[in-house]
């Protein structure tokens, strides 16, 4: 039997590897993608907590996490495809548009 | 044993696809290594007996999430951007911050392992009660029990969202 540590620390590392990607990476797309690695890394522990408690409610909140990841990736997607019509960059850097 | 063998292959194939998505050039590597990761975070799942997620995760994420992705990597796809810095300039702090931050959480686990006051993880769960129905019928009785009005809510999050999409896709904006 794999000890319930064991899964955070998978998680903690998958977290860990999203945040790093939010904060160094300049391509935007890629920075959507770290974010939808960290919403999985808490996924990971909803299940492995709600597997050790022994009852399902974790598994249902991660259905609705799943959904969340599913509205945030449209939209953040479109916003993305307007953003490079009108500035075509996708660098996180060059989009200062409310910078004073 | 069999189960220790499929965890140790899905966890480090989780782990490694996601350093692969942070530090890959090309966006369209990140995310095939994405999907990588995606599909042994579901064979993880299955470790833990969560069939129905297993299966929404393979369904929605690497069906749905991922070919939208690609899809916009497609769509926006620059040669130039291949030749450009891929990290900004605040990146030295940031990965040091964030392995402090790894560091840290790995700490406070370790300190939960070694039993301090208070502080005690779940043993391993006893042999589950041989139970009837299926795991998908357990959450979806769930779903429309207890978490009905949640479950509403997330219709009316996934009509917004449609709408936004629409929207931020029209020509002029």
């Amino acid at each position: 039997m794999i000890p319930i540590s064991h899964y955070i620390v998978v998680s903690l590392l998958l977290f860990t590897t999203g945040v790093i990607g939010v904060l160094t990476r300049r391509n935007v797309i890629i920075i959507l993608m770290s974010i939808e690695l960290i919403l999985n890394a808490v996924n990971i522990n909803l299940v492995a907590f709600s597997h050790y408690v022994g009852n399902l409610n974790g598994q249902v909140f991660a259905v609705f996490i799943i959904t969340d990841a599913a509205a945030e990736a449209a939209v953040g997607l479109g916003i993305i495809i307007a953003f490079f019509r009108n500035r075509q960059t996708l660098l996180a850097d060059e989009m200062d548009l409310l910078r004073w | 044993m069999m189960n220790q063998v499929l965890f140790y292959f899905f966890a480090g194939l989780a782990v490694l696809g996601g350093v692969l998505v942070v530090t890959m050039r090309n966006a369209v590597h990140s995310a095939v290594f994405l999907i990588t990761s995606l599909l042994a975070t579901a064979g993880l799942y299955l470790t833990l007996n969560a069939e129905f997620l297993f299966v929404v995760q393979i369904i929605l994420y690497v069906g749905g999430i991922m070919v939208l992705f690609i899809f916009v990597i497609m769509l926006v796809n620059l040669d130039v951007a291949l030749h450009q810095v891929q990290f900004n300039r605040q990146s030295w702090v940031a990965g040091l911050l964030s392995i402090v931050l790894l560091t840290e959480l790995l700490a406070a686990l370790a300190l939960a392992r070694s039993g301090g006051p208070g502080m005690q993880l779940l043993p391993p769960p006893a042999a589950a009660a041989a139970s009837l129905e299926g795991n998908t019928q357990q959450i979806g009785m769930l779903l429309f029990q207890n978490y009905v009005i949640p479950f509403e809510l997330a219709s009316i999050l996934l009509l917004v969202a449609l709408v936004g999409a629409v929207v931020m896709g029209k020509k002029k904006i």
